[in-house]
């Protein structure tokens, strides 16, 4: 897996076309392609766009609700149990072009969601086109939460009731019982689980694709988006592989924050 | 339904029944059941759908109900063919990934190696690096290969992507073969290769099936990669085919788009009902790397 990593970096410092001259025989440029990416105004865009999508979509919308329906998940009966995991897992293991095309008739201007806004007198919007990333938050949290579920349910399990009993006969409510004795006990699949459901998230393609293609405008193109523009539409896979490493180094920022701040401790 | 009847597997605290908890225990049903209605109405509409005489984006129940969407798509060149090369490419990758990490996985579950942490790790961190980044230089690569729209090679692609987990559910499988056994084979003079072979893979044939089903499934709903490095039409798989029904002449054929899309579905969904036990067991070892 370190090829590709270290043939993008090689490759960003070249010139390399699709076609003409630059493509038969590319030359090394240097710094020029990020040069280029920094004065590009849409580059600073679609950096924030990616961080905004994924701190939203993932950190926030997945990891949350899913550590909050399987702490859920712990207190219902069977029926409702199976129910739930059927229903949440059941977006998740549709392909993912499918459940874009879900997504897309949900979001759309006269898709579902008007409709139910409509039959509580809500007059909705034209969510991909005025909120694309709120549409396209959304839709990844709807596709992706199942993961963090699994994973928190998991782990959940693994806590050994005796603590959390401990804990109520100590008098600690539901809420501190979570903070403080809970979520502690489970920070090492906190961990694990953020920086797998991030990096999969800066790496959405097709679920932005289909129901926006970036637009309108660029107001909902993130990294990998124009990735795909510069290199395959305008050619340009110099540049494009610039974009590309920009993401690796995204990924990787965000991955070392989250093995440092909940680093399991040896009692963990 | 809550008490202590449900769920064996999830042990619950059964000392502190009362009023309060009874309270508790119906909230949490009726917030479960919220959010389940909402993760619902998106799917719900595939089903609608691709039954509805007059089919848009809502999502209503059809006041005529057809199965003629159905079979508009069940044509060879537009269904049978792209499920083909879905098929080929999935099954493919998934027999070439179940080798290959057989082979890596071995050295790494049985022999104790300063490496081994290490080398975890960067199987961990290539799981998880986003294949939107690198296939911009992998198609440069394809490119200058002279391999582009070339299936065989894509099938090879897919498997070293989905390699990594494989190699890393594998040795987990693996671990639960003991060592003991093969020692056995061992002193009657078989090699490693030969006691992998004869002892340890019989043993973890529930485990490799697994992986197969789980490069598959993966292989199967992969869209980007076969649309960046497939072609022509003939050769294209049924995550990409089932984009000609959206948006083409700038109009969206809802019902067809809905019944291919869940015809296409059915096969993963059904694997995965298969092995959503086994792949349970692999997520709680995610935790299993510390520190």
């Amino acid at each position: 897996m370190a090829g590709p990593v270290i043939w993008s970096v090689t490759i960003s410092f070249t010139n390399t076309a699709l076609t003409g001259r630059n493509a038969k025989d590319p030359s090394w440029v240097g710094f020029e392609n990020y040069t280029r990416l920094l004065q590009d105004p849409g580059f600073p865009v679609s950096v924030w766009l990616t961080v905004v999508f994924v701190v939203a979509s993932a950190v926030i919308g997945q990891n949350v609700l899913g550590l909050v329906i399987a702490l859920l998940l712990g207190r219902v009966g069977r029926a409702t149990h199976a129910i739930v995991t059927t229903i949440v897992v059941g977006a998740w293991v549709l392909p993912e072009i499918v459940a874009a095309f879900a997504a897309y008739a949900y979001f759309a201007d006269d898709g579902t969601l008007n409709q139910l806004l409509a039959g509580i007198g809500i007059d909705g919007a034209n969510w991909l086109y005025e909120f694309p990333m709120l549409a396209v938050i959304l839709a990844n949290v709807w596709r992706g939460t199942a993961f963090s579920m699994m994973v928190y349910e998991a782990a959940l399990n693994d806590v050994p009731p005796e603590i959390t009993e401990a804990a109520v006969i100590d008098g600690a409510g539901g809420l501190k019982r979570l903070i403080w004795v809970t979520i502690p006990m489970i920070r090492g699949s906190i961990a694990t689980n953020l920086m797998l459901i991030t990096l999969q998230t800066l790496a959405v393609f097709t679920l932005i694709w289909v129901m926006t293609k970036g637009g309108p405008g660029i107001s909902s193109t993130t990294l990998p988006i124009l990735a795909y523009q510069e290199a395959f539409k305008f050619q340009e896979i110099g540049y494009g592989s610039a974009i590309a490493v920009v993401m690796i180094l995204i990924g990787a920022v965000f991955s070392v924050l989250y093995l440092r701040t909940l680093r399991p401790g040896r009692d963990a | 339904m809550t008490g202590p009847t449900a769920a064996p597997a999830r042990p619950r605290r059964l000392s502190m029944a009362s009023p309060r908890r009874a309270v508790a225990a119906l909230a949490s049903n009726v917030v479960l059941l919220v959010i389940a209605a909402c993760f619902l109405v998106p799917l719900a509409w595939l089903f609608l759908a691709s039954v509805d005489t007059a089919p848009s984006q809502q999502t209503r129940v059809p006041t005529d109900f057809t199965l003629e969407h159905y079979a508009a798509v069940l044509t060879p060149e537009r269904t049978l063919l792209p499920l083909w090369n879905s098929t080929v490419l999935s099954a493919g990758s998934a027999i070439v990934t179940v080798i290959v990490a057989v082979l890596a996985a071995y050295p790494i579950s049985r022999y104790n190696s300063r490496f081994n942490t290490p080398y975890l790790s960067a199987i961990l961190f290539g799981t998880c690096l986003p294949i939107t980044a690198i296939m911009v230089p992998v198609y440069s690569l394809f490119v200058r290969l002279g391999m582009l729209d070339n299936l065989a090679a894509v099938t090879f692609f897919l498997a070293a992507t989905s390699l990594p987990m494989a190699i890393w559910m594998t040795k987990n499988f693996m671990d639960s073969v003991p060592v003991s056994l093969e020692e056995a084979a061992w002193v009657d003079g078989a090699s490693a290769m030969r006691a992998l072979r004869l002892i340890v893979l019989p043993l973890m044939r529930p485990g490799l099936a697994v992986v197969f089903i789980f490069v598959f499934i993966q292989a199967w709903g992969n869209f980007f990669v076969p649309f960046i490095l497939l072609l022509s039409p003939s050769k294209q798989p049924a995550s990409v085919s089932v984009f000609s029904f959206f948006g083409q002449y700038g109009t969206v054929a809802y019902g067809e788009l809905a019944a291919y899309s869940l015809i296409y579905s059915l096969p993963v969904v059904v694997l995965y009902v298969i092995v959503s036990k086994g792949i349970g067991g692999s997520f709680a070892m995610q935790g299993a790397i510390k520190g």
